[in-house]
């Protein structure tokens, strides 16, 4: 089965209309989507409410920080993002705020596992920046492999049995094959609001039975998504910041 | 695992094993055969149970993911991997013959064959390279032979692959591979610069031309790590009979500094092919090893070289082309070839690795039969060859990234067509056909060319001359 894996959307309808598009083109059977569907961008209802379609349909959806910060004020953000937040909380209604709340923190699937920052300690939102990082949270887990986002960079690590580790920045639409020998985490890049330089969208597909993955990447509306934000008085540089990709 | 899987008569995802032919430290060959499969085939298994070095594992993972993504002659066709989940195989095309290990009893070959063999496994290189794939273990074990003549290369255990992750990143706390041919940048960890390669290959020329291993057979690490700052003694100083343009070839593959080899096994590939042309610099006359004092400065110097910057395999291909200008330096225009220079001269500016092969044909009577001598007795051949020097030589181009080059042809297109299909050109360069009847009688050689090329093909023309109304008549290329 083909599955289509989502991360951080941050309520960027052009960039996730866009992938869904691709995704759908391409195949995809299932939609897994790993949290942050809101702040940030400006249309998170049609955002969240567009998740609880695909999550009727047999959609996996996981709980992100900004998911979670729409519905309590413990989680601390820097100042634009608890700007985005805020205004966001007045935006959805009361069962979009209770889908985002009723998010489990992560769902392990056959030998797969979908967590939105990292599965050594979900609830404390730690990101996977270094070998070091992958290698906590793929010890945590006895999945063959793991699904993440959260830091919005794509990164592809792997652990052998003798605990040694390799990182590696993959390449856009060059399938990976995940042998099975080895345990994986595949940290995603985002779908709204990429920061690894490359503006465009991106998303992943995964074959479970070849166990092949490919990171794509989607150009979209940036200019629709980044005057949207404009328009309804958020930060300014959450607009401009879309077409750096960073 | 279960071990007892593995024998003569079992079947594994449908191939039936026949006999081992091979078994090595890291895995062992079957013949094997598959019902609606006709090729002969061969099934590797690694030695994975308990206790085995974990190398073998790692290799054979790096493998499975490798051999499924190359194509072409140069690698076995890899039908079918098995994982490790089960039983970890990989089906590969059986090469009939044997390695060029076979070959070690008759060392020193003689220059001229180890030439060819040495510039097939060169062109095998570079059409990994184009793959995004470096070796990492070019020796004599690793090279074979298909009846059509190409090399073929084998062992992709130890390999990078640029889109894929590299397994043995972190692996091994030591370099792993084999001593006598590992480049001297592998020993300081790294794993992305295809001139590695390079410098194997260049092991391999300098033992099968003087029939002695340039850095020795030392395996341990303080052995191998002498080639950081001691030079090989010159094959000149073995073999005084040795040709001076193989001396530059062998010795600029083995340059320490993968940036003063070659920059890519294609051009690498050229001046195999074009030994006459080789530029001869100091390295060709070098009868002894550097002295003491620089090789101790070497080593003394390590810590204070600049770091080095992550290389990209594509990109530096890419970046180091092999360009022909093609040009006619008798009948053509001056106005063109100047136009043709200054093309030229802003493709090389973006371009500091690539090098230029300035081809001229010496067009061949159908009938009549050619006098290589023109009336005035002076030979054709050679005058041309001045003239496209002279040609290029406001270019300024440092000698050992040019060429000049006549070809003798009947049909200049189809001259043209061959030279850069059997010199892997990257760009070619051609001036347009000219406004006169002649030539519009004889057809246009660079419209043949830019449509026949597999190539990139530029063609150029002078600068448009003002109110210059064309003639009716007058077809224009």
């Amino acid at each position: 089965m083909l599955l289509a894996v989502f991360s951080d959307i941050h309520g960027n309808r052009q960039a996730f209309e866009a992938c869904l598009k691709v995704a759908r083109a391409k195949g995809a059977e299932r939609f897994v989507l790993l949290g942050d569907f809101v702040g940030y961008g400006a249309d998170p209802e049609w955002v969240v409410e567009t998740a609880m379609d695909l999550v009727a349909q047999g959609a996996v959806a996981v709980r992100g920080n900004h998911d979670e910060a729409v519905n309590s004020t413990t989680e601390s953000m820097n100042n634009e993002a608890q700007i985005a937040i805020e205004w966001t909380r007045g935006r959805l209604d009361a069962p979009q705020r209770r889908f985002l709340a009723e998010l489990p923190m992560q769902v392990a699937d056959s030998d797969r596992l979908f967590v939105h920052s990292e599965a050594s300690s979900p609830k404390r939102w730690h990101y996977v920046r270094t070998t070091a990082d992958a290698a906590k949270s793929l010890i945590a887990t006895p999945s063959h492999v793991t699904f993440c986002g959260h830091i919005h960079r794509p990164a592809l690590y792997s652990m052998s049995v003798t605990a040694k580790m390799t990182s590696f920045v993959p390449k856009t639409d060059v399938p990976v094959q995940l042998l099975r020998g080895r345990q994986w985490l595949a940290v995603l890049g985002s779908v709204g609001q990429p920061r690894d330089g490359d503006p465009s969208a991106s998303f992943v597909l995964f074959d479970t039975v070849s166990c092949q993955i490919t990171y794509c990447r989607v150009p979209y509306d940036i200019v629709g998504a980044a005057n949207k934000i404009r328009e309804n008085g958020l930060p300014p540089w959450l607009a401009d910041r879309l077409s750096q990709g960073r | 695992m279960p071990k007892s899987l593995v024998k003569s008569g079992a079947v594994i995802d449908g191939y039936t094993l026949g006999d081992c032919v091979h078994a090595g430290g890291m895995a062992t060959l079957w013949t094997v055969t598959h019902p609606g499969m006709d090729v002969p085939l061969l099934m590797k298994v690694p030695r994975a149970s308990e206790g085995e070095d974990p190398a073998a594992i790692v290799s054979f993972e790096m493998e499975m993911m490798i051999l499924p993504r190359l194509a072409g002659p140069h690698v076995p066709h890899c039908y079918g991997t098995g994982d490790f989940a089960h039983q970890a195989y990989a089906v590969i095309e059986r090469i009939p013959g044997t390695t060029l290990y076979k070959r070690l009893p008759d060392l020193p070959l003689p220059y001229e064959e180890a030439r060819l063999l040495v510039a097939k496994i060169a062109a095998a290189l570079a059409d990994l390279h184009r793959q995004n794939m470096i070796h990492h273990d070019i020796k004599p074990s690793s090279v074979m032979f298909r009846e059509s003549g190409e090399a073929v290369l084998i062992d992709y255990g130890l390999s990078h692959h640029d889109h894929l992750p590299d397994l043995l990143q972190e692996e091994f706390r030591l370099p792993y591979g084999t001593a006598p041919y590992m480049a001297p940048e592998r020993l300081l960890g790294v794993r992305d610069d295809p001139r590695s390669d390079l410098f194997s290959l260049g092991v391999l020329l300098y033992f099968f031309t003087t029939g002695e291993r340039p850095f020795g057979e030392g395996e341990t690490l303080r052995a191998m790590r002498r080639r950081l700052w001691r030079d090989p003694y010159p094959p000149r100083s073995l073999r005084a009979d040795y040709p001076p343009w193989l001396q530059e070839v062998v010795l600029r593959c083995l340059e320490i500094e993968p940036v003063r080899r070659y920059p890519t096994a294609t051009q690498l590939a050229f001046d195999l092919a074009h030994p006459n042309q080789v530029k001869l610099t100091a390295r060709s006359e070098r009868m002894k090893r550097d002295p003491l004092s620089v090789a101790w400065r070497r080593r003394f110097n390590q810590d204070v070289k600049p770091s080095r910057v992550k290389s990209d395999v594509a990109e530096q291909i890419a970046t180091s082309p092999i360009l022909a200008v093609a040009l006619d330096t008798e009948e053509g225009a001056a106005e063109l070839n100047e136009a043709l220079r200054v093309t030229t001269e802003r493709i090389l500016a973006t371009l500091p690795s690539a090098r230029l092969a300035c081809v001229n044909v010496l067009k061949l009577n159908r009938i009549a039969i050619d006098k290589t001598l023109d009336e005035q007795g002076s030979n054709k051949h050679i005058d041309r060859l001045v003239a496209l020097r002279h040609w290029a030589m406001p270019l300024k181009l440092d000698e050992s990234r040019l060429s000049v080059h006549v070809l003798e042809a009947v049909d200049p297109a189809t001259a043209l067509l061959e030279f850069a299909e059997m010199n892997s050109v990257d760009h070619l360069i051609i001036g347009a056909r000219q406004n006169s009847f002649r030539r519009t009688w004889l057809g246009s050689v660079s419209a043949k060319v830019a449509a026949e090329a597999t190539c990139t093909v530029t063609v150029v023309r002078p600068p448009r001359m003002a109110a210059a109304k064309p003639d009716a008549s007058v077809v224009w290329g």
